[in-house]
């Protein structure tokens, strides 16, 4: 890995945050740290970016300058206008005075926020927010782009354009990283990191993941919980039998990715 | 009586802004219904309306065959995206508050918020307080529920949970009304509306919405190269680890990659249920 995480633990008070972590970041390539509420993908983000101290591990990240972070909560200035964050975002940068307004226009332009510019930023809807806390975070060209739940609560329309200045960027050769509680975008990483209670539960790329799900699952139907290592997915229930062995009724069906990160969450509750 | 929620011919206008537009939409005893629709879509304001919040400006809403009113809203369970909690309160009083508000004299806190009942809903974390949330307004045994955005912010196994729930009073009778952005979630409906502009566009399951939408899919080895191309000549594509997926025109974009030597396989695919929902919210894509 070029940079990221290598067995970080962090503790807050007594609560451990991160409990030996690992996220491998590398340029041209998407990590996608996925978990829900309190799984500990922001407090990885931080030590990443510097924000927060780990008790031990090795963190591997550029020069802060070459860094672009944006939080789950902010990113922006809400009483500021577009032009006005991009202007700031560009001095806080040093950037040059070409520089500043030829990646500015880019950035206005790809996020298509052109229409907006005189717009304050707390007046735009959630998604274009995002967008422009994303691209006040790429305009001096970061190394590391470090992304916070960039699409939780945005919808369909804005997420795509999202993911699409996201791609771009990592095409463009920036390593990226991104937390999200949709299983679905990290079927578009590179490598995959499924994070819970600070500890990751499983890591690798989707298709590994997706491999690498033990025993068996199946589909059956009915009112009732058909074995505690169920779970509902639409009118019918998937069941994991760890073994291999599906009870009377479960008609066996390939893993999806969901099905995937459900089976590593079971496996890693307490008690199993 | 099979239909709990019906809505006729429903607008509301704000001033001159139209933001909900002559809805028709029925909810069904036992069925989930799915409300999809980007922000601004009209969905929060075509709740309001269900709930009795706000009256149409034109149609009609009925809720168990009449308007709403204080009588429909007692048999009514309604989660919205701030979940309706009060934060200063633990949550054994905010489980007595609202049976007090349904005047309905309270049950002991149910087992799965139980540890927590001491606890100031405040202090919980968002998960716990979507859980607390949602046994709150099952309490009253709703035969309607409306929940807004359940999910946002939930991982993986919190929201196979929730959908249990969900699942469980749909089994019981209940009709349930869910809003989401999240596409794998919105599969898991018995029934999906999309809301574009205040307007009902498409009404079905899954398969139905998607249709014979499809979309390109791209493998190349410089898929880097043709995700760059693609996306300064304007196509809406996406990157899915090495492959590309592009909704629009598969000959159009063979020839971009082709023209820029670049050798790629391009088959066209079924689009799945986020591809098709954009591609009938956005403007129309290039190529």
């Amino acid at each position: 890995m070029i940079w990221g995480l290598d067995d970080v633990r962090v503790r807050r008070g007594r609560n451990v945050a991160l409990a030996g972590v690992t996220v491998p970041v590398d340029p041209s390539r998407i990590t996608v740290v996925v978990g829900g509420d309190g799984a500990g993908k922001s407090s990885c983000l931080e030590v990443l970016v510097g924000l927060l101290e780990a008790d031990s591990g090795i963190v591997h990240r550029p020069a802060k300058e070459r860094i672009g972070y944006v939080p789950a909560t902010a990113g922006l200035y809400a009483d500021l206008t577009v032009q006005e964050n991009l202007d700031f975002s560009a001095a806080a940068y040093r950037l040059s005075g070409r520089e500043r307004s030829q990646k500015a226009d880019q950035i206005v332009e790809r996020t298509g926020l052109a229409g907006a510019r005189h717009r304050l930023g707390g007046q735009l809807s959630g998604g274009m927010q995002r967008k422009l806390a994303v691209g006040l975070a790429l305009l001096h060209s970061p190394e590391l782009l470090v992304l916070d739940e960039p699409t939780t609560g945005v919808d369909p329309v804005s997420r795509a354009d999202l993911w699409r200045l996201i791609s771009a960027t990592a095409v463009d050769g920036a390593a990226v990283v991104v937390t999200t509680t949709y299983v679905n975008e990290a079927a578009r990483a590179a490598c995959v990191v499924l994070l819970e209670a600070g500890k990751v539960l499983a890591a690798g790329a989707p298709e590994d993941i997706l491999h690498g799900v033990p025993g068996a699952i199946g589909i059956a139907h009915g009112a009732d919980r058909p074995t505690p290592l169920s779970w509902r997915r639409g009118a019918s229930w998937r069941v994991w039998a760890p073994a291999g062995r599906l009870p009377d009724g479960a008609r066996p069906v390939p893993p999806d990715f969901e099905d995937a990160v459900i089976v590593a969450a079971l496996a890693g509750e307490p008690g199993r | 009586m099979d239909i709990l929620a019906e809505a006729r011919g429903a607008s509301r206008r704000f001033g001159p802004v139209t933001v909900v537009s002559a809805v028709d939409l029925v909810i069904r005893r036992a069925e989930v219904v799915g409300l999809l629709g980007a922000n601004g879509a009209g969905k929060t304001t075509f709740i309001r309306l269900l709930l009795g919040l706000l009256r149409p400006s034109d149609g009609v809403i009925k809720l168990f065959g009449s308007p709403p009113s204080i009588a429909t809203r007692r048999r009514v369970g309604y989660v919205p995206q701030t979940l309706g909690l009060y934060a200063g309160l633990t949550v054994a009083e905010n489980w007595s508050f609202t049976a007090a508000a349904f005047r309905r004299s309270a049950a002991s806190v149910p087992e799965g918020i139980s540890g927590w009942q001491h606890e100031l809903v405040g202090g919980l974390p968002l998960g716990a307080q979507r859980q607390v949330a949602f046994a709150v307004a099952l309490s009253h045994q709703p035969e309607l529920l409306i929940l807004d955005e359940p999910t946002s912010g939930v991982g993986p196994l919190g929201r196979a949970r929730l959908w249990e729930g969900i699942r469980q009073s749909a089994s019981r009778g209940a009709g349930v009304l869910v809003t989401t952005h999240n596409m794998e979630e919105a599969e898991q409906c018995d029934r999906l509306v999309v809301m574009v502009a205040g307007r009902v566009v498409a009404q079905g399951t899954a398969a139905e919405i998607i249709g014979d939408r499809t979309v390109a899919e791209v493998r190349c080895d410089e898929w880097n190269r043709g995700f760059a191309l693609l996306d300064a000549n304007g196509f809406p594509v996406q990157l899915h680890g090495k492959t590309l997926r592009v909704a629009g025109n598969s000959a159009a974009v063979a020839g971009l990659l082709s023209g820029a030597g670049i050798d790629a396989t391009v088959e066209v695919v079924p689009a799945d249920l986020e591809e098709a929902f954009v591609a009938m919210v956005a403007k129309p894509a290039a190529g």
